[in-house]
């Protein structure tokens, strides 16, 4: 990846605000994304009038069911009379809102820009994974009445088949993140579980059982990204934008080995290249990781190169990625805990590195210093990585 | 989008894009495409495997002010800016624009979606004095400047008296007061300057570019001011120090989607220099002769509206003109203002300044 490194202006994320994540939420889907903004501003010592541009982030139309969702939300965005535009890449808009909030800002324009991400999923009828329905190629793909959680089932299989993995390792993740979740006052789906109720879950698409798949959520998150001259005035604790980055793979997935992430790690060397990371499993503090299932959150740190291949099960194993560990992976909870508004989610990872690297993360604070955080999202046809690198003040 | 990217790196002399190319934007809604999620289908005809591509749900010279910004940032150095129309396998179109009004508030009244246009219409008409007739001499400019335009769809040899004629389907407009679609793709290749040099000498800068959205309550926005188009214009002209818009340019392309509102954005782009728009429309000055040509190419009355892609026809004509391609509708332009609105029901628009060098 050819990078021009000569970045102009620095860019902080100096406020976050969260909804909370439930099912069939009485909010309207525009109420949600001001709930985020307005507590965002508040957190920041901003007002609305202050904001110069904003940029929304939303998964598909479908979920809540209006065209060019973006004109819909821009007043609950806090946009009107503003620059507003709405940015996508499937289930990775959550991580890459904040990327195009970097940009608005980076590129001179702006100095103060909110970056929402609002997702209502539970009125799609009669069930939200009918509009998964209408993510394939629509000649050679869509005839078949393919369920999203049949490709994936198949990505978890391969991956646990090429390097070995039990099921009872993989159900770690969902422990781990529904254990976390219990201390996230938005969360939906937090909960004491033992591998033993994964393994007895309802099962889905074998090896998918219930309790490795993260809920169908309502929900916003937002930011305020501000310019550097703007951050100082504001707050004694900014968390700079460090690096950015993000890839696609070719729309053919059934052409690519699904046992690793390749476009997830090409995005990562963009940002590491850019926050001039070499070793990231040494320089990253804690992570937020896209967990929409258990399997992700392992197939995502290999691609991410926190673990090298098929190691990421023996670090959650051994306990690594726990609060207390080494490397902490989803303190938050994930989107196993804290639920998955899709776009929200990965916003809401944003915010909880933001929160970690300000230590104002309560009980969910991880126990060793932070400096550097990573989130991440993942989306398309199991296809795109979103990454943003932020570092505390 | 394969043919249209192919021609734009040769025009670019861009022999590799995935090699030579930093990021990728496509402009697309769902809806439209039929596909739920549909960036899945970008990278591959673009050259962008295993690259930064994304997608604006927005018109393409709002998915131009993203590549402005991103090169603005010094991460990248060479962005390509994609948009396109599949209209022709929309079936119900007029459902579709139905599903962008608000759920609860209006999207139950189940009306023609053009009711907004219609009553938006008579307001303006009513503000600035105006009448069908005007209407029709927009419809008539814009069909005739088409029939120099071989990217046109609806070029038409049509009078005033024409399209007085027909019936109005929402009054005060008829059939011809309103842009048809059309299918394209078009793609633009921008460049940091001292990238640009090197590929070609006949170079279109971006002096400025602005965007905004006004307000998506039909209820509470300002009817009849085009606000979006004078934020926007204001961005914009700040940016390339533009004092005096009714002076500065040699032409200008604004949307036109329905035909009032190339009036409305006229005025919302400051080009009239205080002088009244209907008189200037009436003495001819928005003709291709005139003292500021608007639209030459036909506008998207002429040329076909291109739903997302509608903002990169008019920088395709303003590169056209400004590098002296506009065979036929040719007009001697250093420096011209392009505008673009996304359409019933939205409020949302963007403006950008093109210059060429001497």
């Amino acid at each position: 990846m050819k990078t021009n490194l000569n970045i102009k202006n620095r860019v902080a994320i100096v406020g976050a605000g969260l909804t909370l994540f439930r099912r069939r939420m009485l909010d309207t889907p525009k109420e949600l994304a001001w709930g985020a903004v307005k507590m965002a501003l508040e957190s920041a010592g901003l007002d609305i009038k202050d904001v110069e541009a904003v940029v929304i982030g939303s998964a598909p139309d479908a979920f809540d069911g209006v065209h060019m969702k973006g004109e819909y939300l821009s007043d609950g965005s806090g946009g009107i009379g503003k620059p507003t535009m709405r940015v996508y890449v499937g289930g990775g808009t959550g991580v890459f809102t904040p990327i195009a909030g970097w940009w608005h800002v980076a590129s001179g324009l702006f100095d103060v820009v909110i970056a929402v991400a609002e997702e209502k999923m539970s009125p799609a009828q009669p069930h939200p994974q009918y509009v998964f329905k209408h993510i394939w190629d629509p000649i050679i793909e869509r005839p078949l009445g393919l369920n999203l959680i049949w490709i994936f089932a198949m990505e978890m299989h391969r991956y646990m088949y090429r390097y070995n993995i039990k099921k009872e390792d993989v159900a770690l993740v969902s422990v781990k993140n529904k254990a976390n979740a219990l201390d996230h006052p938005a969360a939906q789906a937090a909960g004491k579980i033992t591998v033993d109720d994964v393994l007895k879950s309802e099962i889905l698409v074998w090896p998918v059982q219930r309790l490795d798949i993260s809920p169908v959520s309502d929900g916003a998150a937002a930011i305020v990204m501000v310019s550097e001259k703007i951050a100082r005035r504001l707050t004694d604790s900014p968390v700079w934008v460090e690096g950015v980055g993000w890839a696609l793979d070719s729309t053919h997935w059934t052409n690519r080995d699904l046992s690793y992430p390749k476009y997830l790690e090409v995005a990562a060397r963009m940002a590491y290249k850019m926050a001039n990371i070499e070793n990231p499993r040494k320089e990253i503090d804690v992570a937020e990781v896209y967990d929409p299932f258990d399997y992700k959150e392992l197939h995502h740190m290999e691609g991410l190169m926190l673990a090298r291949k098929g190691e990421a099960p023996i670090l959650t194993k051994e306990g690594i990625t726990q609060r207390d560990g080494d490397l902490p992976i989803n303190p938050s909870g994930g989107l196993l805990g804290v639920g998955n508004p899709i776009a929200a989610a990965g916003l809401m990872k944003v915010a909880e590195i933001f929160w970690q690297l300000r230590y104002e993360a309560g009980k969910r604070q991880v126990k060793k210093p932070v400096y550097t955080g990573l989130a991440q999202a993942w989306g398309d046809l199991m296809q795109v990585g979103t990454v943003i690198i932020m570092r505390g003040g | 989008m394969f043919e249209a990217a192919s021609r734009a790196y040769a025009d670019a002399g861009i022999d590799d894009p995935r090699k030579t190319v930093d990021a990728f934007v496509t402009c697309e809604e769902d809806f439209w495409s039929g596909i739920s999620i549909f960036d899945e289908f970008t990278p591959d005809q673009l050259g962008g495997v295993y690259k930064p591509v994304y997608t604006i749900t927005s018109d393409g010279l709002i998915g131009l002010a993203s590549a402005y910004m991103k090169i603005r940032t010094g991460l990248f150095d060479i962005v390509v800016v994609e948009a396109h129309s599949k209209a022709s396998e929309i079936i119900t179109l007029n459902d579709i624009i139905n599903f962008a009004y608000d759920p609860i508030y209006n999207r139950p009244l189940n009306l023609n979606p053009y009711f907004l246009a219609g009553l938006e219409a008579t307001k303006y008409l009513h503000k600035i004095g105006g009448s069908r007739y005007h209407l029709s001499l927009i419809v008539e400019k814009n069909k005739t400047n088409a029939l120099k335009n071989p990217l046109a769809s609806y070029a038409s040899k049509i009078t005033t008296e024409d399209v007085n004629k027909l019936k109005p389907i929402i009054e005060p407009l008829n059939p011809l007061d309103i842009a048809q679609p059309i299918d394209v793709s078009i793609v633009v290749v921008l460049a940091r300057s001292d990238i640009a040099k090197k590929f070609t000498d006949r170079i279109v800068w971006i002096d400025g570019i602005g965007w905004a959205t006004e307000n998506p309550s039909i209820e509470n926005r300002d009817w009849g001011n085009a606000a979006y188009a004078r934020i926007a214009a204001n961005m914009a002209y700040k940016l390339a120090d533009i004092k005096n818009p009714a002076r500065e340019f040699d032409m200008a392309i604004v949307d036109d989607k329905i035909s009032y509102k190339e009036l409305e954005h006229i005025e919302a782009l400051r080009l009239t220099g205080g002088k009244n728009v209907l008189r200037l429309l009436e003495d001819g000055e928005f003709n291709i002769k005139g003292s500021l040509p608007v639209n030459p190419h036909g506008g998207e009355l002429g040329v076909g509206w291109a739903l997302e892609a509608s903002g990169l026809v008019a920088v395709l004509e303003g590169v056209y003109q400004l590098r002296n391609e506009a065979v036929g509708r040719q007009i001697s332009a250093k420096k011209i203002v392009i505008q673009s609105w996304r359409g019933i029901p939205t409020t949302t628009g963007a403006v950008a300044v093109l210059t060429i060098d001497n």
